[in-house]
């Protein structure tokens, strides 16, 4: 942990309001006030204790606070190098090395992942009796989402009329095997605004579920074998279309210490930087947008999804109170701090249900199933889709 | 503190923790020295001090229950609300108990038709605007730590804010309080009570005469039309000579807001606010009330402010927050320009802004110490962020030196040590600057009518912690005041 970087802080408190453990719970311990105070005491000598151990893993790491933060702390580094330091010093007890063995060797790992795709079916009934063995597994199972047929990506999309770009796409882990829709969508989408698509079979993980829990070597591993992709499909632009992965890939320098060698944009910020040409058909829909923290707080993208939405004839978009404050889905946060997650899901899903609206759309597949299931628990249903897919939906002409 | 050293001296407290634990919840009585030391300052990090216990409570009941065991055992206690505070007032004591109000932050009634709402302390100064927003309501004083600040800490700083200058301080939109006494009772005090004004003797004692822990504050009905301006002068003369034509003309704005050159700097830094490049100064003037009049008002302004080289006028909301956002982050904004620093709190007469800036100016260039100025100019409240690098030998002690000068600068000009910060355990040991001994023997009669014990929150405000037992005697010669012959006693 780099003292500097918690010397930056001058404990002014601007951070607490927009950090969505203090906003549950109200203690100094559980704000990025306290959590860099604990830093401190850490780097002055103070070995980590559990109870410590417990108020880093209790961070989200939804990045509100840097935002939020006048001085310029760069609470995200900060988070990452404290989670690399807690695996290191911190002994887990077993079952909670068990859980978290088993997230971090299945979720990075499409090919397990798939092995999933036929028993998720049970998963809603298999919930109580896995909430029992450990709350992690249940939170697991009570988020399954229903999986639609799997999509088999061609390596090229070809562009619709004129070509204006070309571009790599991402299809991700969690992506690519739970919503291969949202990738499908991503993907015509590009290429009816004149995108020649490059989707390069080998893809893994990201690295990103790694790196925000604190497991810098597997990360390292997995980010040096998505640069060789890419690289090796020679496209100087990666379109993304997660939040968690592009806000990872974004730091890919820092990670591996060198340039990855093309420019990492999310599906939003690339299509309104490229500008509209295909034809927008109507969609009459009330909608409320969701800002994922990896999108809004870690890549500073709010305006652009916002248009490209508002860019849609017969779309009403509704602003969700309380848009900064994270829906508790947060990468694996649902998985291993379950109870703060769901309450957090609960306040997101009293806020999005306010607004009326028919449709949640989000870009991240994670707060998407997060809020769906909050929802339903509430007796509330939503319709829930990927920027992706409305846009698809809009271009095409179709219905969502 | 550092790791390895003795731990503080909480086996004296065993007892009283004990008891705490059995009339409390479970969580919400923390003694992990981990946890503890987290709560060691508040927004004045200079001052530290871990406390001996922390509580949590979540009802106006358990925060006199606690008081009462804290009676019970003779053990001091401070209350502390989100911890934003300037002046220290919620530096824990080692020996004694934090009381934190942050989970009591529930809304329990808005009365809009008498423009009141009924709040618990920990609710934050903007959850009340917040609240009531929609309906075109808003609670007046506007601290710069508004989103984070709690009520029950604007009640006992007696908060200010850029808003103040029209619509008065927190003591001017406190209706009812009730508080726990510093003996444990639950009682109200109302505005309307007949007799002494105790509920103004309350706010702004800086948690010495008791805790509150329902607040009745009063709502104001937002203004029908609002005009933001920034005017940008090549030098702060001509800016305080623009905010004294302003005054003079009978023009009273929502706010008047100066900032120096590195103040907007340091902001520039932070927010990227865009204020004009090459200010030297920027006024932010802020008109509301009835369209018509602010009309007028900016009408007459324009002339006033003909010597600034840029005028904007804010458009909408949206670009009336950009240009408060430059200003409302700006004591935080200073670590960008400088590793340390302090952010001072003074007040002077109008008239005497530009003496007073002149001689800091001087005395910044005296003791090498960057002064970054910033500050409510409408009502002189000014104040200057003194910088330092905490890493230079010797810069901790003049940047002290600076800030000590700046306050005998504000006295000797008439004005006063705190503007709204509060004294709290940072300005105690200039109170006597500004008081004579007389006087704060009197205060302290007023401490003692609450306090007998001398428990709720000791050691701020005062410079000498006299016990009430030592309640001071019958005076020896003449009162001050007489001797000096301003008075007359028959």
């Amino acid at each position: 942990m780099d003292p500097e970087l918690i010397d930056d802080c001058v404990h002014c408190g601007f951070c607490l309001p927009t950090c969505p453990t203090y906003v549950l719970w109200g203690e100094e311990m559980d704000s990025p006030r306290g959590r860099i105070h604990l830093m401190k005491q850490h780097v002055e000598g103070t070995p980590v204790t559990p109870e410590m151990a417990g108020h880093f893993d209790a961070c989200l790491g939804c990045m509100a606070c840097v935002t939020a933060c006048p001085s310029g702390v760069k609470y995200d580094r900060l988070i990452e190098q404290t989670r690399a330091e807690v695996e290191r010093a911190h002994e887990r007890d077993p079952r909670e090395r068990a859980v978290r063995g088993l997230v971090f060797g299945l979720f990075p790992y499409p090919r397990r992942l798939r092995l999933l795709r036929p028993g998720m079916w049970l998963a809603e009934r298999l919930a109580p009796f896995l909430e029992r063995a450990h709350p992690s597994l249940g939170a697991m199972a009570g988020l399954a989402p229903r999986v639609e047929r799997r999509q088999r990506m061609p390596r090229l999309v070809r562009a619709r009329g004129e070509r204006r770009a070309v571009v790599g796409m991402l299809t991700g882990c969690v992506q690519g095997e739970f919503f291969p829709q949202v990738n499908a969508a991503t993907a015509r989408v590009l290429a009816l605004e004149g995108c020649d698509v490059l989707i390069p079979a080998g893809q893994g993980c990201c690295g990103a579920l790694s790196v925000h829990a604190g497991r810098a070597d597997q990360a390292r591993r997995l980010a040096r074998r998505t640069v060789r992709t890419f690289r090796k499909a020679g496209v100087d632009t990666v379109v993304v279309n997660a939040a968690g992965c592009g806000s990872s890939m974004k730091e890919y320098a820092e990670l591996l210490g060198a340039e990855p060698g093309f420019r990492v944009m999310d599906l939003s910020e690339f299509l309104v930087e490229l500008g509209p040409v295909a034809e927008r058909h109507p969609l009459p829909f009330a909608v409320a947008y969701h800002d994922a923290c990896h999108l809004a707080h870690a890549q500073g993208i709010r305006a652009q999804p916002r248009e490209l939405l508002r860019g849609i004839p017969g779309l009403e978009l509704r602003e969700v109170p309380e848009a900064a404050i994270c829906c508790g889905s947060a990468g694996t946060y649902n998985i291993f701090q379950p109870e703060a997650a769901r309450d957090l899901g609960d306040r997101k899903a009293k806020a999005v249900g306010s607004t009326g609206a028919e449709l949640l759309v989000s870009a991240n597949p994670g707060c998407t199933m997060q809020i769906a299931a909050a929802m339903r628990r509430g007796g509330a249903t939503i319709r829930v889709a990927h920027t992706a897919e409305v846009l698809d939906a809009s271009l095409r002409g179709v219905s969502l | 503190m550092h790791a390895g050293d003795a731990p503080p001296a909480t086996a004296a407290l065993d007892p009283l923790t004990a008891a705490l634990r059995s009339s409390l919840p479970a969580d919400s009585v923390i003694t992990d020295p981990v946890r503890l030391r987290t709560y060691e300052c508040d927004g004045l990090t200079y001052h530290r001090a871990t406390p001996g216990v922390v509580v949590l409570p979540e009802t106006a009941e358990q925060v006199a229950r606690v008081v009462r065991l804290c009676n019970e055992f003779a053990v001091p206690f401070v209350a502390r609300g989100s911890g934003t505070g300037l002046s220290g007032g919620a530096l824990p004591r080692e020996d004694g108990v934090l009381i934190v109000t942050s989970k009591m932050r529930r809304v329990l009634e808005i009365d809009l038709p008498n423009h009141r709402a009924v709040v618990e302390p920990g609710v934050t100064n903007l959850a009340i605007t917040e609240a009531v927003r929609e309906q075109g309501y808003y609670y007046a004083p506007d601290p710069s730590s508004q989103q984070i600040c709690s009520i029950g800490g604007n009640v006992a700083e007696n908060s200010g804010g850029a808003h103040c200058l029209k619509y008065g301080f927190t003591v001017n939109h406190v209706e009812a309080c009730e508080i726990v006494t510093p003996d444990g009772d639950l009682v109200t005090l109302d505005r309307m009570d007949p007799g002494y004004d105790l509920l103004g003797a309350f706010v702004g004692s800086e948690g010495t005469l008791g805790i509150a822990t329902r607040i009745t504050v009063r709502l104001s009905r937002a203004p029908e039309s609002v005009t933001t301006v920034l005017a940008a002068f090549e030098s702060i003369e001509q800016g305080g000579t623009a905010v004294s034509a302003i005054i003079a003309a009978g023009i009273v704005p929502a706010a008047i807001e100066m900032m120096d050159a590195l103040s907007i700097e340091a902001a520039e830094a932070a927010v990227a606010c865009s204020y004009p490049e090459g200010a030297g100064a920027v006024l932010i003037v802020e008109l509301d009330g009835p369209a018509a009049e602010v009309a007028r008002q900016f009408d007459r302004l324009k002339e006033i402010c003909s010597g600034a080289f840029e005028l904007r006028v804010a458009a909408d909301p949206a670009e009336r927050a950009a240009i408060w956002k430059g200003r409302k982050s700006a004591f935080a904004a200073v670590g960008r320009i400088s590793p340390a620093y302090i952010v001072q709190d003074g007040v002077v007469p109008r008239t005497a802004l530009p003496e007073v800036l002149a001689a800091i100016d001087r005395l910044s260039a005296e003791h090498r110490i960057r002064v970054a100025n910033v500050f409510h100019a409408g009502d002189g409240n000014l104040h200057p962020l003194v910088l330092f690098d905490d890493g230079e030998p010797g810069a901790g002690e003049r940047a002290e030196v600076v800030s000590g000068a700046i306050l005998d600068l504000c006295v000797e000009h008439g004005g006063s040590i705190t503007g709204e910060h509060g004294v709290g355990v940072d300005k105690v040991r200039y109170m006597p600057r500004m008081f004579s001994e007389a006087d704060l023997d009197t205060m302290q009669l007023v401490r003692c009518a609450f306090d007998p014990r001398g428990l709720s929150n000791p050691g701020k405000v005062f410079p000498t912690p006299r016990l009430c037992g030592e309640v001071p005697g019958v005076r020896k010669g003449a009162h001050p005041l007489v001797e000096s012959g301003k008075a007359e006693q028959f």
